[in-house]
């Protein structure tokens, strides 16, 4: 909480960013952005990919559960639609990426605007439940409408920067600046999405429904409204792995991610932008230290070698436990303290 | 010591003395319990209305109807604004809200993670107008929105003198701050008609006297017709321009203050004691 800071117009107050501190934070952070893949090799650069479209991600389920306050286990499911929806129109139909993209987000945002309509009757777990079903129902049909989407078998998904053009291959340095671009492009709008009437609108519904409505919030449309937008986001992600890693398979979009992106939110910051950008970034990073660890602790134990995998598993679960014991409300909240503390420093008292 | 409001908060399209608010045979059961046993009354534009009674009396139930939240077995509410008359029953909360009837709750209902600020941006929900995809831009007219309602709400925070906690999350205030933002969050609505369910309960009487100041300034300067449920009685008695007194779902009295004081029923079902007797707190509403 920053304090002591006043301004001489509304316009100004109501501006993202004010004190002298955030804007270096802000210079520091497009530094590395931009500076990050002339530096980084193929390993570094492919893990940048991979948390920038988790960002994504994370950012469309925090819009759901974090700010709206409807738990969803269906992630995984919505960004079966859209990578599957990517790969489909972008395989099937030559149609480029940067169309392909867009369509997959609207049409996953139409899938999870239906499977919102239960939110109006069901809260908390019973929802979840409801948006299991619709996590199951999607990968069902996805392996089972063999004609479309392949059924079980790997879907190959071709790049194309223009109708009936060449086939690209992006490299990672390419990609990067793809998913780059999506990616702060989501963040603005999510930023912008919650200091305006409609996400006040979707807050108001999470921490108390009933006034929400009487204030005259129709909670029906504004529900099925956050389900659709979040799942815009998801299936733009969904769409993105589908076109960085231009194969899709269904075992990519099991409950198991549901329940990832849940933990990863929950880790970063319910309710909160840069919670979900946290999150993406550790849950990513985590699974990546943890590999290279045991790749080296197997190569001077050889006889560990089938243990390493379960180890770093219960590492993995343990650090989630000792966030949620520690710090329940995510890596923002440290951050806030880390910022508080040094705002004052060194006159911390 | 208040700056002038540019904004009216007045909702109403009535002239004052105007029949704004009917209800009529109003009969609400839960199960085997009558909460409203057939309720009529009729509230005027820019009236203070009073409902008073014993607890389960029926009060909130009242309330809950004319916002939608309950949906009475038999009876009519009509209300009047925008040159039509409209029955609420059957009419969902939003659209009712949307009709110019604003309300605060007897336990607090706050958006409670929000600001204080955020709370009475959120109130203003029907009044604006940007969309989402506009809202994910904040450019052109949503911004010019979002600051043009800012100072909206900031004329409501100086006028409940709340402006050094305009920033802080209402979880984290006194009950009594809680009860005042609930007010600004009902005022942003500008309603033509206010419910406000016991405002001043659990208060201390500086602070019940702050919030009195507050409802009659509302009511005064704005015009906002007011209901107003309220155990006080040197408060009701006080301001009120009409008394209704209800018991175990029936009107048991209705006129102005000084007649239910001296209605023989009112006194021996509700009051059980002589009112008559009773010394009144007296307030001093300084302006
Ligand atoms: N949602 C409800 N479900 C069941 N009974 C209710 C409900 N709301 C109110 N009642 C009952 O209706 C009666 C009137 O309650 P209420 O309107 O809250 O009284 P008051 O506000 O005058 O204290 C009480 O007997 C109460 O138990
Ligand atoms: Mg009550």
């Amino acid at each position: 909480m920053q304090s002591g800071i006043f301004h001489s117009t509304y316009e100004k107050d109501m501006a993202l960013r004010h004190t002298p501190a955030q804007k270096i934070r802000l210079a520091l952070v497009i530094v590395v952005i931009f500076a990050l893949p002339f530096w980084a090799d193929n390993y570094y650069l492919t893990l940048a990919n991979q948390i920038l479209i988790t960002i994504i991600g994370a950012i469309g389920l925090n819009i759901l559960t974090g700010f709206t306050g409807q738990i969803s286990l269906g992630q995984g499911g919505f960004m079966a639609v859209g990578a599957y929806t990517a790969g489909l129109i972008a395989t099937r139909l030559g149609m480029p990426l940067w169309l392909s993209i867009p369509i997959a987000s609207l049409v996953t945002a139409a899938v999870g605007g239906i499977f919102g309509i239960p939110s109006l009757r069901l809260k908390g777990l019973y929802l979840a439940i409801a948006t299991l079903a619709a996590q199951e129902i999607i990968v069902w049909l996805v392996t089972h409408w063999d004609a479309v989407t392949g059924g079980v078998d790997a879907l190959n998904v071709r790049n194309y920067l223009w109708f009936q053009g060449a086939r690209m291959r992006f490299t990672e340095f390419q990609f990067y600046w793809i998913a780059l671009a999506l990616c702060v492009g989501t963040v603005f709008a999510t930023v912008n999405l919650f200091r305006t009437r409609v996400g006040r609108a979707f807050v108001a519904i999470r921490d108390q429904d009933i006034a929400a409505e009487v204030m005259g919030i129709d909670l029906f449309r504004y529900k099925v409204l956050a389900f659709a937008t979040s799942s815009f986001f998801v299936g733009m992600s969904g769409a993105l792995i589908a076109h960085w890693r231009q194969i899709v398979t269904w075992e990519r979009f099991t409950v198991d991610i549901s329940i990832l992106y849940l933990a990863m939110i929950i880790i970063g910051g319910l309710g909160s932008v840069s919670g979900a950008i946290y999150g993406a970034i550790f849950m990513t990073l985590l699974p990546a230290f943890l590999n290279s660890v045991g790749r080296s602790l197997g190569g001077v134990f050889p006889l560990m070698d089938n243990l390493i995998p379960f180890i770093q598993k219960a590492v993995f679960g343990l650090v989630i436990i000792l966030f949620l014991v520690f710090e329940p409300e995510g890596i923002a909240k440290m951050w806030r303290n880390v910022k508080d503390y040094f705002r004052l420093w060194p006159f911390s008292y | 010591m208040t700056r002038a409001m540019e904004h009216n908060l007045n909702g109403s399209t009535l002239a004052p003395g105007d029949v704004q608010l009917i209800v009529q045979e109003v009969m609400l059961r839960f199960g085997g319990v009558t909460a409203l046993a057939g309720v009529s009354l009729e509230v005027r534009q820019g009236q203070i209305f009073s409902i008073i009674g014993p607890n389960g009396a029926g009060k909130t139930s009242l309330l809950n109807c004319t916002s939608g939240l309950y949906r009475p077995q038999q009876g009519e509410i009509l209300f009047s604004n925008h040159h039509q008359t409209t029955d609420l029953v059957h009419m969902p909360p939003y659209r009712i809200a949307k009709m110019g009837i604003a309300r605060s709750f007897q336990n607090i209902e706050l958006f409670k993670h929000m600001t204080v600020l955020d709370n009475i941006m959120a109130g203003c929900h029907v009044h604006m107008k940007t969309n989402i995809l506009s809202g994910m831009l904040y450019w052109g007219a949503a911004q010019r929105e979002e600051i043009a309602f800012r100072q909206f709400a900031e004329e409501i925070i100086d006028l409940l003198e709340i402006e050094a906690i305009r920033k802080q999350t209402v979880g984290s205030l006194s009950y009594g701050l809680q009860k005042r933002v609930e007010l600004g969050r009902a005022l942003a609505m500008k309603p033509a008609l206010l419910l406000l369910d016991e405002p001043m309960a659990g208060m201390n009487s500086e602070e019940k006297e702050d919030m009195a100041r507050f409802v009659l300034d509302v009511n005064e300067e704005h015009g906002v017709t007011i209901v107003l449920i309220e155990h006080d009685m040197g408060v009701v008695m006080d301001i009120s321009d009409q008394v209704v007194v209800l018991d175990f779902g029936r009107k048991i009295g209705d006129g102005t203050p000084e007649e239910v004081r001296h209605n023989p029923e009112v006194v021996r079902a509700y009051l059980g004691e002589d009112l008559e007797q009773t010394e009144l707190k007296s307030f001093s509403f300084s302006s």
